[in-house]
């Protein structure tokens, strides 16, 4: 029975230093040291989080710069584009001008060749006239040169007279 | 549901450690009045004639090592023993306060009216008779064994907090070195998984510190008592004394913390016909007391029980070695080695009870400070 008969000296000696035990390391021991873990705890965590938020941020960052880069090809695309609009607008234009210049030109050298023509068609007539009047001075001076051929001749026309 | 879980499981385990130290500590029991009658034939004998050869008495070996005593043995046996003597502190209504060292009372010598007779200090009259008057008035406060075991381990324990605090003040924020390193996985084992888990995050600060020093107090009490020479070797936590007073301080945390929905489940659980409540209360009421003076029991079993069998299979080497020379050295083979083992398993012993006291006291505070919508869930 000894074994399980608690001693008073034993229970009282217990309380005192487990008191005192509680007391000092409570104070002592457990306060800073769950305060420091505690601490050491969250500066732990904020600096996975301050990670956590870098890649994001990194993140962010890259698909900004994805934008940007993707944003200066559409705009170089677009410069691109007008300057090919641009050239062959210029092109089309340069190309309306001159068959439009050309036509004119086609048109006042075709004017021209058409006065030179009839100019040269009415000095021929004129030419063929006077060359005529001329054909016939000297025809009319042979036919007329002896009497006989007068006299031929007034047959001939009379003959013709005759006729109608 | 998930917590309910938790708690379950080492529940299960500690009950059945509860039920195998019973069945231990039951074989002691029935070990016992053996133990008695052997060591009235041993004492007889000894009065007989001191020169005779003395039997060996494995029964008064263990009883003697793991009881509590007036002096430190250190080694040898009978008038070659080497003790450390303890100082005596005797308060009586009559003569005052005594203090002297215990050596004073050796061999059942008589010192300024006390005498020590099993362990315990009486006191005599003139002749040297027994004045069970006087005896009983008197108050034993001495430096015992174990209180000075006990002392022993609070300083170590002191100098190890107190160093490691001054280590987490020196350098904040770092990771720790050295003491902290092996201390602080325990710390936070304490806080995260048997104060947060049982007690719940918002209240369990308050009960942290008393855990934390309940837990460490029986873990290094424990492994003090499992070195076998002086600084160690007391059975502190074997003492149904240090079970007792830690069961007591938390019987007293857990009715003081208490709140109306603890109470209101112990008198009239919400939900029971009255009918059944006149059984069911008496039920809550026994089971109040219960629950404490099984944290006591099962920590007193069980480092109990692991000193006698430790003691038990030293003692088969002489118990041997009195039959045969020869036959007790070959024991000694299987017994030192059974003795490794168990140490070892003495080792795992010493926290899984530190672990189990403390989960089990963190649990009592847990039902006592549930609230309300909790409790619910549990039906």
């Amino acid at each position: 029975m000894e074994l399980v008969k608690p001693a008073f000296g034993l229970i009282f000696w217990m309380c005192v230093s487990f008191g005192l035990i509680l007391f000092i390391l409570k104070k002592f021991a457990w306060t800073p040291i769950l305060n420091m873990l505690h601490e050491r705890e969250e500066s732990i965590q904020n600096a996975l989080d301050s990670a956590e938020k870098a890649k994001e941020e990194m993140k962010a960052l890259q698909s900004n710069n994805e934008k940007i880069l993707a944003d200066a090809r559409t705009e170089r695309d677009l410069l691109l584009k007008d300057a090919r609009d641009i050239r062959e607008k210029m092109i089309s234009d340069a190309k309306g001008i001159a068959s439009k210049e050309g036509e004119r030109m086609l048109t006042i050298a075709r004017e021209n060749i058409q006065n030179e023509k009839m100019a040269a068609i009415t000095e021929l007539k004129n030419q063929v006239a006077t060359l005529s009047i001329e054909i016939a001075e000297k025809i009319l001076k042979s036919e007329l040169s002896s009497d006989e051929k007068q006299k031929t001749l007034v047959n001939t026309l009379l003959k013709d007279v005759n006729l109608n | 549901m998930t917590n309910n879980n938790n708690i379950f499981k080492p529940f299960s385990v500690s009950l059945f450690l509860f039920f195998a130290s019973l069945f231990i500590s039951s074989a002691i029991y029935a070990y016992d009045p053996d133990n008695k009658s052997t060591e009235k034939q041993a004492v007889g004998a000894a009065k007989e004639s001191a020169s005779e050869d003395k039997k060996f008495n494995a029964g008064e070996l263990i009883i003697n090592h793991i009881t509590d005593s007036h002096e430190w043995h250190v080694m040898g046996e009978g008038e070659h023993a080497i003790a450390l003597p303890l100082p005596v502190i005797i308060y009586s209504s009559e003569t005052g306060l005594t203090a002297f060292l215990s050596n004073k009372l050796e061999d059942g010598e008589v010192y300024k009216g006390f005498k020590l007779i099993k362990n315990d200090i009486v006191a005599v009259d003139g002749e040297g008779q027994l004045d069970e008057k006087a005896s009983a008035k008197l108050w034993d406060f001495s430096i015992t064994k174990n209180v000075a075991s006990l002392m022993v381990s609070i300083f170590l324990m002191l100098w190890m907090f107190l160093s490691v605090a001054k280590a987490y003040a020196r350098n904040p924020g770092k990771a720790p070195k050295g003491m902290q390193s092996l201390l602080e996985p325990l710390i936070i084992f304490v806080r995260d998984d048997i104060a947060k888990s049982s007690i719940g995050e918002k209240k369990y600060k308050r009960y942290l510190p008393f855990l934390l020093t309940v837990f460490f107090f029986i873990w290094i009490n424990n492994l003090m008592g499992l070195i076998p020479f002086l600084p160690g070797g007391a059975n502190v936590t074997g003492n149904i004394a240090i079970g007792l007073t830690l069961a007591v301080i938390v019987f007293v945390i857990t009715v003081i913390s208490a709140n109306k929905n603890y109470w209101r489940h112990i008198i009239a659980m919400p939900g029971v016909p009255i009918g059944v409540l006149v059984l069911l209360t008496p039920i809550e009421i026994f089971g109040m007391f219960l629950k404490p003076f099984v944290l006591m029991i099962r920590l007193f079993a069980n480092m109990l029980a692991g000193h006698i069998i430790a003691l038990s299979f030293f003692s088969l080497i002489f118990i041997f070695a009195e039959m045969n020379t020869a036959v007790g050295w070959g024991v000694s083979i299987f017994s030192v080695a059974f003795t490794i083992f168990m140490g070892m398993l003495e080792l795992l012993v010493a926290f899984l009870q530190a672990y189990v006291f403390t989960l089990l006291a963190a649990m009592y505070f847990g039902t006592a400070v549930e609230e309300h919508h909790h409790a619910e869930e549990h039906h």
